[in-house]
């Protein structure tokens, strides 16, 4: 076989058997070729806080798992030199950190990410509820509150049918503000909780009746406490109100984070605790929610393929997986296409920036760092420094104008120039050591052509890189790199004009 | 139009790029043979071995060390060339055409003071010049006096003619001639002219300037029509000589014309450039194929017979 053919037959297998291995997932394995719907994953933290008084300390957060509606896919808990402990009671947890002694003001963190299952797959929750515990209103004192609730009780329950809309329409009562009954209610019981007044009514009435503590899920909300909902017992299952507006049911975006009337947070040798929730969502593609839990382990391909690694390393390869993408787009725009760019795969580096910093920012940093750097480097020239000592130079530069861009944007309040650390400053240094050599030997015509080419490449790796399709297809089939290098193997045996050289030779019809 | 159509490069017989690279260096040019070429100073020990012409040695500074006795060797010299090893493109040259007292002239007229030549140099050692930037050596060589016929053909600097030759056999050359845009270097690409010269008889075809066709020189308002190179086929003879020498397939030759001493061989290229095709308004394909058709046997002779070869006409 000649040469070129075995290059072809070599990248034809190649291709061949990629796409067969990717055939095979789809048909046994059922991955999807296409990017599925995205869901969110969310994450929650939750931060408790208090002053320990110096002595031995015991801190027991509620927790919200075993409520089911949720899925927890992953949960942290952070607590330096805390021995830490998981209590179960029942269906409910808690998260408990113990420490010998502490004093001044600690800081515990609990952090879950969640998926939320949709609402209609919720089991009905009909436990039977313990017996009620009257509120012990019998002294004088109380009188006129008695006959209040009293009142109340009675024309909301001629005006309804059952328990539920007996409740309904007492926490609309409750809440109406020309109510004489309720204002007596809420006046005599000032010291208590809107929510603990309506569940002692409630129990007042011979309402089976507990709280809900939870948080709403809206993106990107931080230090929040915790909301409460009212859920009551009609008899043959759990139904949950909200105390403000008598809605029935559990919200949306509600996260059910404790039922029942145990406390949310318990601190034993500290005081001024509290609790504060910050939420973040993500969104994550469908299939790795899926495959996080799937019984997929027993199937090679996945079980030895890029799900098998831990969720941290799986995000690592997810990049390292797109660079090959990045080098066939290189090779095609320098061997099909025919531009020049500063360094063969110099476009590719910069596109892993511009994905950390986003591609306005990204573009404006490299032009910025490259301009200041060619500007003191021409000043560096003067000062006969050896070749090595000089991009040391460049690279000692470049540092500190990453270090003094992301200070001053802190400052400015603009987060995301701080991601400017994962430029690749060696790189960048040898980009400006060979940018400002053509310019002296070539003019700053060659060197805008090259910067121009460079970015234009690395805009289209860029582009090709975060791709929702591109990045589906690498990270579920990285039996496509087969396919890539036969890809690679065809372009490197390319021998046909490029068109740059159509321009270049364009003189040559007219002889 | 402002770009030409493949098919119209095709039908012209034009070498691209990619083909270059994998059909003629790649295959023709052993990877083993680039040393000799890539170092200007083991091409003219090469050169020297061979007895073709190469200008004059007169020094060379390796290490930073020797630096201190740079002055010592330049100072007697009223004209000399500094050059890189290892450069590539005529990049890191520096022509000294006259003294002025202590201070040095660059063919451009630039004035140049002891301590810049100093720095030239060491920028050279420190492999500024040089391919990936490895370290280099710097050498110091006698300045060509060119041949009165390229007066007003070239401006600040030594026009060079630069001979193609695939196995052994000249198939295409181009004068080239600095201008004030270049700089005095006779590179296509920082603005030089490239006067294609018809490879049988020495004539000079047609001049392009950044792949454009011109007429007259920009400088100096000479037209290069009926231009011809003297002493034409001594000087294919020493091109065909430089695969002996390097054993490259696919090489180019650049050749100097001196007033006093003839042709020499300035440094030979493992890679060279696809302008030449424009200056001759020709492809190299055709040539090439010719070439490749030749069996092993027919191409058996010495470099005179391949020159004689090619101008009987055998090669198209």
């Amino acid at each position: 076989m000649s040469p070129r053919a075995q290059v072809y037959f070599l990248a034809l297998l190649l291709i061949l058997s990629g796409l067969s291995l990717v055939v095979y997932k789809k048909q046994v394995m059922g991955l999807p070729i296409w990017p599925g719907k995205y869901e969110t994953v969310w994450t929650v933290e939750a931060k408790v806080q208090f002053e320990a008084s110096g002595g031995a300390v015991k801190v027991s957060l509620a927790l919200p798992k075993g409520q089911n509606q949720i899925e927890v896919l992953d949960e942290v808990f952070s607590s330096s030199g805390y021995g830490f402990n998981l209590e179960k009671e029942g269906q409910h947890s808690r998260a408990v950190w113990t420490k010998r002694s502490a004093g001044g003001s600690q800081s515990l963190y609990y952090k879950l990410a969640l998926h939320q299952q949709e609402k209609k797959n919720l089991s009905v929750d009909n436990t039977l509820p313990p017996s009620i515990v009257t509120p012990d209103w019998s002294g004088s004192g109380y009188e006129l509150l008695r006959s209040a609730a009293d009142s109340l009780i009675e024309n909301n329950r001629q005006r309804s049918a059952g328990t539920v809309s007996f409740t309904q329409q007492l926490l609309s009562s409750l809440n109406d503000e020309n109510n004489r009954d309720s204002q007596v209610i809420f006046s005599s019981l000032s010291e208590q909780s809107h929510v603990d007044t309506t569940l002692e009514l409630l129990a007042f009435a011979g309402v089976p009746a507990r709280i809900i503590r939870g948080i709403y899920l809206d993106d990107d909300r931080s230090r929040i406490g915790t909301t409460s909902l009212i859920e009551i017992f009609d008899g043959n299952q759990w139904l949950a109100f909200s105390p403000l507006t008598a809605v029935q049911g559990v919200p949306n975006d509600f996260l059910i984070w404790q039922r029942g009337d145990k406390s949310l947070l318990d601190v034993e040798g500290g005081q001024r605790s509290r609790v504060r929730f910050s939420v973040l969502s993500n969104d994550v593609p469908a299939r790795s929610v899926a495959l996080d839990k799937a019984g997929y382990e027993k199937v090679a391909l996945v079980d030895y393929s890029i799900y098998s690694l831990p969720i941290e390393q799986q995000s690592i390869f997810k990049f390292i997986l797109l660079v090959p993408l990045g080098a066939v787009i290189v090779i095609f725009l320098r061997v099909v296409i025919g531009i020049r760019t500063a360094g063969t795969f110099m476009p590719v580096l910069l596109a892993i920036a511009f994905i950390q910093t986003s591609l306005v920012n990204g573009v404006l940093i490299f032009l910025l760092i490259l301009g200041v750097g060619l500007f003191v480097r021409s000043y560096l020239s003067r000062l006969d420094l050896l070749l090595i000592a000089r991009i040391a130079a460049v690279v000692v530069i470049v540092v500190g104008m990453m270090a003094a861009l992301s200070i001053i944007s802190y400052k400015l309040g603009l987060e995301q120039a701080l991601t400017v650390t994962f430029f690749p400053m060696i790189i960048i240094a040898w980009t400006i050591e060979h940018m400002s050599i053509l310019w002296e030997d070539d003019g700053p015509l060659e060197v805008m052509i090259q910067t121009a080419g460079s970015l234009i490449v690395a805009i289209l790796c860029y582009w090709a890189m975060t791709n929702r399709f591109s990045e589906h297809w690498m990270f579920n089939f990285p039996e496509l790199l087969l396919v890539l290098l036969g890809v690679i193997i065809i372009l490197g045996h390319y021998t046909g004009y490029r068109l740059s050289e159509l321009l270049r030779f364009r003189y040559m019809r007219q002889q | 139009m402002w770009f030409a159509s493949p098919k119209t490069l095709k039908n012209f017989g034009v070498l691209g790029m990619n083909s270059r690279n994998i059909e003629y260096i790649a295959r023709y040019n052993p990877r083993h043979l680039y040393p000799v070429v890539d170092n200007k100073l083991k091409t003219k020990q090469a050169a020297i071995k061979a007895g073709i012409a190469v200008p004059d040695l007169l020094g060379v500074i390796d290490n930073n060390w020797q630096m201190k006795g740079l002055a010592d060797l330049i100072n007697p010299l009223k004209k000399f060339v500094i050059k890189p090893a290892r450069g590539s493109g005529g990049k890191g040259i520096l022509v000294i055409g006259s003294r002025d007292f202590d201070y040095f002239i660059k063919s451009s007229g630039r004035k140049m003071e002891m301590s810049q030549i100093h720095r030239h140099v060491n920028n050279i050692l420190s492999g500024l010049y040089s391919l990936g930037g490895k370290p280099d050596s710097a050498m110091i060589e006698t300045m060509i006096e060119y041949d009165d016929v390229f007066n007003d053909y070239t401006y600040e600097g030594v026009p060079d003619l630069r001979v193609i030759i695939f196995k052994g056999i000249p198939v295409m050359a181009m004068l080239r001639c600095s201008t004030h845009a270049s700089d005095g270097r006779a590179n296509l690409h920082q603005g030089a002219i490239g006067v294609g010269i018809d490879i049988k008889t020495g004539e000079s075809l047609l001049a392009v300037q950044h792949n454009k066709p011109v007429v007259r020189h920009p400088d100096t308002g000479r037209s290069f029509d009926g231009l011809q190179i003297p002493n034409w086929q001594q000087i294919l003879q020493l091109a065909a000589r430089c695969y002996e020498m390097t054993g490259l397939g696919y090489l180019g030759c650049d050749i100097v014309l001196d007033k006093n001493k003839g042709a020499m061989i300035l440094e030979v290229n493992a890679r060279p450039g696809l302008a030449i095709q424009l200056a001759n308004a020709k492809g190299l394909l055709k040539r090439l194929h010719n070439i490749e058709c030749l069996s092993a046997e027919d191409l058996e002779m010495t470099a005179e017979g391949r020159v004689d070869f090619l101008l009987a006409g055998h090669c198209g």
